[in-house]
């Protein structure tokens, strides 16, 4: 991790008797991308919201650059792009009275303002339809605008609740470029509960359930943790099946070995290693030992949605 | 200050960019007008005094100023710019500040188009233009006032009806406190000092100085005062109330 922009240190938030988020801790360095994961209701956005000073924590403390956000929280502000969940937006403006609303707010006038905006606009491709009424928009140019006024200032730390929820998957993969492009010298948050965006743009996770965080590491290591890292899953005619189920399980470093899936004339097996172990070389020897056609042999890299799955419930 | 007037931009622009405005001035225009030509008896009275016209803006503000309030706090927390507001480099003051002034800026472009008013005047007999300054600046004042109590009121919810029927109740109250309806429950159970403050935030009796020409430093100082706290209050409640 390079230099520490966003400290989190025991951060908790109650409403009376509820308690939303408890001791929540975790720091993002520059030029992270942290997936911020968990079940909705689990405390993603009120940890955000306490980040970015919108409501304060009831406990602990939070600091952005080294300002801490209840007693400075215009220094936060100035130093977060922040798009909010749903990324609500003033309807009855334009696209541009609406950025360059922000762009004042944030200090730029006069040229400053508009080289500003017309940067916004630039990444993510809203110029054509600068002069609408946003509540004239589809939901992906709404989604766009919340984003370009979150850059606008060029923030050096990103906050974004579930920045891609709700758009088509040309969309998605949009917002995930540009998240990436912008990943090389910020700090940057973004709240989720799809998987797959984890994969795609996130250099590190942390997982959090009923408020508390159960996981915090690179999207590899959350793999890891997975009964399907390094399992070999294999495709091959039916009538092999029994012969490999047999040949495998006696292998060391293999944890167990079943059929997962039948259809006609061909099943699929899974081999699933002890502890993570290699056991490709293992048990390719077994399969060239076994003399029946094999259509298809894989290597899991582990599932994350059942790593989530069973963090996040207790369960798998 | 540059936060103020980012904010009041916005929000003055926002009152043009519905047709909120133009349907709160044209039936303003319509219904002083008409209350002091048929109501007031303008005409019939003889005087080249604007005492008719004035006499109804407390009774109008009841319940457009309220209006005018209503969208102010209500539809940010309706549709969560709430949010983005206050995650915006902006104190709470500021933009309590910034919305007051827009709300209380547009409601003097309306008296402001009630100049004919003045012309008639004018044209027809010699008045007195300083009570008329007077009575002006009555009005506007009050309407500040009103615009301070309904953006609490605003603050409050994130149902615009609600915010329009609890400014307009807590305004009726201000406006009614120097008359029995509100004092008589009160009389016996409270000392008669308590009750002579009550009745002392009678806007009306306020506006009745400041209509004949009387500006007196209590009732600009009342005027303004309850603007002031109104709008600490304002501020509180959005500090404290941020989420639901």
């Amino acid at each position: 991790m390079q230099r520490e922009m966003v400290v989190l240190d025991r951060l908790s938030k109650r409403f009376g008797p509820v308690v939303a988020v408890e001791e929540v801790s975790f720091r993002v360095g520059s030029g992270e991308v942290l997936g911020f994961l968990g079940p909705n209701g689990a405390g993603k956005t009120t940890t955000m919201r306490m980040l970015t000073g919108f409501v304060p924590p009831t406990s602990g403390r939070a600091s952005v650059l080294g300002f801490d956000v209840v007693a400075s929280p215009l220094e936060v502000k100035r130093r977060i792009g922040y798009l909010p969940e749903g990324a609500p937006l003033y309807g009855d403006m334009t696209v541009q009275g609406f950025l360059r609303f922000v762009a004042e707010v944030r200090g730029f006038s006069g040229r400053e303002r508009e080289r500003r905006v017309a940067e916004a606009v630039e990444r993510t491709a809203l110029k054509e339809v600068l002069p609408q009424p946003i509540d004239t928009l589809s939901k992906g140019f709404k989604r766009r605008v919340g984003i370009a006024q979150a850059i606008l200032h060029d923030p050096p730390v990103l906050v974004m609740d579930e920045p891609t929820d709700g758009l088509d998957p040309n969309q998605k993969y949009e917002v995930r470029r540009l998240i990436r492009d912008m990943a090389a010298d910020k700090a940057i948050i973004i709240s989720t509960h799809i998987l797959e965006e984890v994969e795609a743009v996130c250099s590190r996770a942390v997982i959090i359930a009923r408020g508390r965080v159960v996981a915090d590491e690179t999207p590899d290591a959350l793999r890891r943790r997975s009964r399907w890292h390094n399992a070999v899953r294999i495709t091959l005619d039916r009538q092999g099946v029994e012969r490999l189920l047999e040949g495998v399980r006696g292998l060391a470093g293999v944890a167990a070995a079943e059929v997962i899936r039948e259809t006609d004339g061909l099943a699929e097996v899974a081999v699933f290693a002890r502890n993570g172990d290699d056991i490709l070389g293992a048990v390719r020897a077994r399969l060239e030992a076994l003399a029946s056609p094999v259509r298809e042999v894989t290597v899991e890299r582990g599932r994350l949605d059942e790593v989530f799955r069973e963090l996040t419930t207790g369960r798998t | 200050m540059r936060g103020i007037w980012v904010v009041f931009k916005r929000e003055l622009a926002a009152y043009f960019a519905t047709p909120l405005a133009y349907v709160f001035i044209v039936i303003y225009l319509a219904l002083a007008g008409a209350l002091t030509f048929y109501v007031g008896g303008f005409f019939e009275r003889g005087q080249a005094d604007l005492e008719p016209f004035f006499v109804f803006h407390p009774w109008l503000y009841l319940f457009l100023v309220p209006a005018i309030a209503m969208r102010l706090w209500a539809e940010e927390r309706r549709t969560g710019t709430l949010e983005l507001l206050m995650t915006l480099p902006l104190t709470t003051g500021q933009a309590v500040l910034g919305k007051f002034l827009a709300a209380w800026v547009f409601t003097g472009i309306a008296l402001a188009l009630t100049f004919p008013m003045w012309l008639t005047v004018e044209y027809l007999g010699d008045p007195d233009n300083g009570v008329i300054a007077a009575g002006y600046l009555g009005s506007w004042l009050m309407a500040g006032a009103f615009i301070a109590i309904g953006a609490c009121a605003s603050a409050l919810t994130k149902n615009q009806v609600i915010a329009f029927v609890l400014g307009a109740a807590a305004s009726f109250v201000f406006l009614m406190s120097g008359v029995d309806l509100v004092l008589a429950p009160l009389r016996g159970l409270v000392s008669p000092l308590v009750l002579d403050l009550v009745a002392s935030f009678s806007f009306i009796s306020h506006f009745q100085l400041l209509m004949k020409g009387i500006v007196s430093l209590s009732t600009l100082v009342f005027l303004v005062a309850v603007m002031v706290v109104g709008l600490v209050v304002n501020s509180l409640i959005v500090e404290l109330k941020k989420v639901g």
